[in-house]
């Protein structure tokens, strides 16, 4: 049994260490700037526009979810004029950089995975190293580059779309005035909160890069472990998110 | 083969474990490879051969410092790469070139792309050069005029001279290869083998081949080393390896299924 506890112990402590060195190495990539240009301008667009389409749905119907459970509530306690800004507090806090963070991980995170095993399985990581280049430089830092940059982007579009959602909701709901909607965002929605959403995103996104890349990185030499590790990445990505949400809300929120 | 000049690639008491032990694995933890000592000489073609799982891969990838060595030293170009960073050893595989079993050409880059790949990031060269040079060794493999294909869209044997293409195009002392003629056709594994001949004749390149395919080996090879569960076992030329009395030698040699080499 002391065995086993070990084992997990060590496997944990390899975890942590191996990607605290991923990004390490990212991190010296980017400032020595030896990262992959072509490589960094096709993950941004890869990135963003793949995974665009589903976050825009994805948000436009959560803000339709929340606008309507809004108006309903507030029509209850006569506060319908400050149904804009609840649903546009709701996105740009939780909603929005959390759902776009798994549209990603869905999306992004588990074809990194995926992408960089494969070529782990058929050596193509190996020969990388044989000709000279660093994988980190070439595979890594920009999908890393990407995520950081691409999901607050997102996020930013997925909040827009959040409230439009929203909107559309209250513009058949008898209860709510739909000059108000967007008069009471104006007034009561802080800047910080939507920063705020933004710093989220930046840190899911270095979640779902470096959580990808590492389980695509580490791949062991066999096929369906490329499906395996596709898989953890997902798993690994959502947990660390839910975690890092919760830590982050503190941060960002106190009292 | 000049065998009086210093080597060019030199391994003492190598240690290979697929995994570092850790502390909770005791002391039954097995290496892959266990006490290897060799030398290679400048422009000698060098074989390496033994049954699949040997371990023969791994030495090759212990050459390029793609895996860390668990114990002894490995010299190659008169340094040793053992406990290098990857930057030193960056500037000693700008020397070597390795060819991997299944080509391992990057599937997202065009031929030309592929073997262009360390030219344009690790050397000054102009676009024109770099375009004259990939020219010039996918000639040299015949396989000019398919510098706008992608990888899937060739053959097997097309592939591996692709991949040698892509390993000579930073003009490298040491070739490594991994199981060269691996499924190919009988004539294509020619093609190859012949490649690797006119290599070291033309350009005095050293090479290091791995394979389990023995006529090809003796057909090619100046000096034949044989491991065995992780340990050499004969180490000689081809015509001292044909006539060895080591009874696992001549089981390997001739294919013969009762020995005292088990499955």
């Amino acid at each position: 049994m002391f065995t086993a506890l070990g084992r997990q112990v060590i496997g944990f402590l390899t975890y942590f260490g191996e990607t605290t060195t991923l990004q390490f190495g990212i991190w010296r990539a980017l400032v020595g700037r030896r990262l992959e240009y072509r490589t960094s301008v096709r993950q941004l667009a890869e990135i963003g526009v793949n995974s665009l389409p589903i976050a825009v749905v994805t948000l436009l119907f959560s803000g339709m979810v929340i606008g309507y459970h809004m108006s309903v509530q507030a029509g209850k306690m006569g506060v319908s004029e400050l149904v804009g800004w609840l649903v546009a507090e709701t996105m740009c806090r939780e909603l929005s950089p959390v759902l776009v963070a798994f549209v990603v991980v869905a999306r992004a995170g588990s074809a990194m995975a995926a992408e960089i095993g494969s070529m782990k399985v058929t050596e193509q990581i190996d020969a990388l190293r044989a000709m000279a280049t660093d994988p980190i430089d070439y595979l890594v830092a920009p999908r890393y580059l990407a995520c950081l940059v691409m999901v607050p982007l997102l996020v930013l579009i997925g909040d827009t779309m959040g409230v439009s959602g929203g909107y559309l909701m209250a513009v058949i709901s008898p209860d709510i005035n739909q000059t108000v909607f967007f008069d009471s965002i104006p007034g009561n929605l802080e800047s910080w909160t939507v920063l705020a959403g933004i710093i989220k995103a930046a840190v899911f996104g270095v979640i779902i890069a470096i959580v990808g890349c590492h389980q695509g990185l580490t791949t062991r030499m066999a096929t369906e472990e490329v499906g395996r590790a596709t898989t953890r990445s997902v798993v690994y990505s959502i947990m660390l998110i839910y975690a890092a949400n919760l830590i982050l809300t503190t941060i960002l929120y106190p009292g | 083969m000049a065998t009086a000049e210093a080597p060019i690639i030199r391994v003492r008491d190598m240690v290979y474990y697929a995994e570092e032990p850790s502390v909770l694995d005791g002391a039954g933890f097995k290496p892959i490879l266990d006490g290897i000592s060799f030398q290679v000489y400048p422009g000698e073609v060098f074989g390496i051969m033994g049954m699949s799982g040997a371990g023969k891969t791994s030495i090759l990838r212990l050459l390029m410092g793609l895996v860390p060595v668990g114990s002894g030293d490995i010299e190659v170009l008169g340094q040793s790469i053992v406990g290098m960073s990857e930057q030193q050893l960056n500037e000693v595989r700008m020397e070597m070139g390795m060819c991997f079993q299944y080509s391992a050409l990057l599937d997202s880059l065009t031929v030309a792309e592929n073997v262009a790949f360390t030219l344009r990031r690790r050397t000054e060269l102009s676009n024109d050069e770099i375009k004259r040079k990939v020219a010039e060794h996918l000639e040299i493999v015949g396989m000019a005029g398919h510098e706008e294909k992608m990888p899937a869209e060739l053959s097997g044997g097309m592939k591996k001279r692709v991949g040698i293409a892509r390993a000579l195009a930073t003009n490298p002392q040491i070739m490594l290869y991994d199981e060269p003629s691996a499924g190919l056709d009988p004539i294509m594994a020619s093609v190859i083998d012949e490649l690797i001949v006119r290599l070291r004749e033309e350009f005095q390149m050293t090479s290091v081949v791995v394979t389990h395919e023995v006529d090809e080996l003796f057909a090619i090879a100046d000096r034949i080393m044989m491991i065995y569960q992780g340990r050499v076992i004969a180490s000689d030329s081809p015509v001292a390896l044909r006539e060895s009395e080591n009874a696992y030698v001549q089981q390997f040699v001739q294919g013969q299924a009762e020995g005292p080499v088990t499955v």
